[in-house]
């Protein structure tokens, strides 16, 4: 079958960017690495710097991919993306005020840039779901314009903290909100990878709900979907995902809102062939940008967020164009 | 031909509001194994919102509503989706499943989340496709079919979902009369055939009369009539529920009259 097809072509699509990305870079490590065949200087290289970090990118990609998937099936809207209900401003109005108080401290060996982020992005979930529940049964505009005043809010205030802050720190909050994948060792795949794990297993399990809730809440409801207990579930280990994925990572865009759509294109919108499409793919993307990021101006790394849009974009606008007249949303 | 087997549907006292808005008010009627049943009424009578509350798509309310002898809330989602299911006023906004696929969805609450979809689902909708005629279409998407092959599915997925009561938000109202009269056949066929209980919200009187056993008119929340096509076709019934003049004639071929269109008054030919 075609999507049988297609879904095989991804996952060594996959499968040759989380191999074959580890070994390009400043210093070119050789392919028997792999299996550990080559001196100890490259395994070393391969093994604690750049098999991680293509890992965290991996998952990353995957669970951002993800999210967007899940978002837009949710809220029934082609713009919806990880960020839309605010997750990211928080996380980055966390990684802020870490950055202005010149804190510096690590837990858990994970960097108190991270816990602050990861913080901001709880605190966010919480009071988007909060106000949505406040505002009664939390629809889904009421849920988006919550989180679009939430996200501005937040954004404002970063704006405020990098206007206090003295040139170094305003630099590095900037530079935070770009994005990237400069990760060291295994601890930050670990850290990435139960949460990642989560929000694939939960998108996974309510597939057919997903599906249902795409064609109208009110048909999921007839069908026998719960659809408030679905999408609460869903908005909410999602979220915490995505939360986890940005403490990591920063903001990376693009990924989030493109890689469903490409998907889409590809694989149609049943979400039983989509869902793996999207992590496949949204994994893959990732990685292949971040090779691009570090090695094209070798020595120096592009922020990989920046690149997620350079390369996606224009792949995003021919496949619309090749495939144009079966647009999926009305 | 009057029903007297025991209500499957029974809605006894019950008001619904939306805000300060009341917009069902102490309704009660019962619906019998098997019968075809027809709501009518003015525009923003209550009749959708009544369907919606019916299959819990509205939560809420006050007053009981009982299904196969259980109370409505009793149910979960999932068993409700068992006994009942619902057809939707068509609306543009479909995504572009095949309609396989959707047909496919139907089969939602006999689905288990940790395995793939069974032969036995399968089967079923192979069945339900070749009985409402779309299995010609099975690979098309939803958003390239017309209005008419559309409700097909709709109604196909709804049989999908292997329920005994089928509710009908004005399934005919956007067709043509080849497909009203497709669509039509369908539903008397399933009814007669399967013994599906019929509950269809529709505007046109003269269809409800034909094909329905009884027909219900809510007015302002509440119902105003409960009664057979013969008793609704009279003029002062009719006026009395839509507010407006109503002009009957003979139908040629059966005995119970129907609605004839008013002719523009002299001075506005």
């Amino acid at each position: 079958m075609r999507t049988t097809t297609i879904l095989a072509t991804l996952a060594i699509l996959a499968l040759v960017a989380v191999c074959g990305a580890p070994l390009v870079g400043g210093e070119q490590v050789s392919l028997g690495a792999l299996w550990g065949d080559a001196e100890a200087g490259q395994l070393k290289i391969l093994w604690t710097l750049r098999m991680p970090r293509v890992a965290v990118g991996f998952l990353a990609g995957a669970g951002l991919a993800i999210a967007g998937m899940a978002f837009q099936a949710m809220f029934r809207n082609p713009l919806a993306t990880p960020f839309t209900l605010g997750v990211s401003s928080g996380a980055s109005l966390g990684a802020a005020v870490y950055i202005h108080l010149g804190l510096a401290f690590s837990f858990l060996r994970i960097p108190g840039e991270s816990w602050f982020a990861f913080a901001g992005a709880l605190v966010t979930i919480a009071v988007v779901y909060g106000l949505a529940r406040a505002a009664r049964g939390a629809s889904n505009v009421t849920m988006l314009l919550a989180g679009v005043a939430v996200s501005f809010f937040f954004s404002s205030m970063i704006l405020f903290l990098q206007y206090l802050s003295d040139l170094t720190r305003t630099f590095r909050m900037v530079r935070w909100v770009m994005g990237g994948l400069d990760v060291v060792g295994l601890d930050s795949v670990l850290t990435v990878l139960p949460f990642v794990f989560a929000g694939c297993a939960v998108v996974l399990y309510f597939r057919h709900e997903l599906n249902l809730i795409t064609t109208g809440e009110e048909l999921a409801v007839a069908r026998g979907v719960e659809v408030d207990r679905v999408k609460f579930v869903v908005f909410v280990v999602v979220s915490i995902m995505v939360g986890a994925i940005v403490s990591m990572c920063g903001p990376i865009g693009f990924v989030g809102l493109m890689a469903p759509h490409i998907c889409r294109l590809l694989i149609g919108p049943d979400h039983r062939t989509l869902t793996p499409a999207t992590i496949l793919f949204g994994g893959a993307f990732l990685v292949l940008c971040d090779t691009v990021a570090r090695t094209v101006i070798a020595p120096t790394e592009l922020p990989v967020g920046i690149l997620t849009a350079l390369l996606g974009g224009p792949f995003f606008v021919w496949l619309l164009l090749t495939r144009a007249g079966r647009g999926d949303w009305e | 031909m009057t029903f007297t087997a025991t209500p499957i549907l029974e809605i006894d006292r019950f008001s619904f509001r939306i805000g300060p808005k009341e917009i069902l008010r102490d309704v009660s009627f019962s619906v019998a194994q098997g019968e075809y049943l027809s709501i009518v009424g003015p525009n923003g009578a209550g009749k959708t919102t009544l369907l919606k509350c019916l299959d819990r798509i509205y939560r809420g309310g006050t007053g009981r509503i009982t299904v196969f002898g259980r109370p409505l809330n009793g149910y979960r989602q999932r068993d409700l989706a068992r006994r009942l299911s619902y057809v939707p006023q068509a609306d543009g906004r479909v995504f572009p499943f095949t309609v396989e696929q959707f047909v496919l969805m139907g089969r939602y609450p006999y689905l288990n989340p940790f395995s793939s979809i069974g032969c036995e689902d399968r089967r079923t909708v192979r069945q339900v496709m070749e009985r409402t005629g779309i299995d010609e279409f099975a690979h098309r998407k939803l958003d390239t079919l017309s209005g008419g092959e559309r409700q097909k599915v709709y109604i196909a997925a709804a049989l999908a979902q292997g329920a005994e009561v089928l509710l009908l938000d004005e399934p005919t109202t956007f067709l043509d009369y080849r497909h009203q009269a497709e669509i039509r056949d369908l539903l008397a066929e399933v009814n007669r055939n399967s013994g599906v209980t019929v509950v269809a919200v529709t505007h046109d009187v003269n269809r409800a009369a034909m094909d329905s056993h009884r027909i219900i008119a809510l007015s302002g929340g509440s119902v105003v009539f409960d009664g057979t096509p013969g008793e609704i076709m009279r003029p002062e019934v009719l006026q009395r529920i839509y507010g407006t003049p109503f002009l009957l004639v003979a139908h040629p071929q059966g005995d119970v009259p129907i609605i004839a269109p008013q002719m523009p008054r002299e001075d506005e030919r």
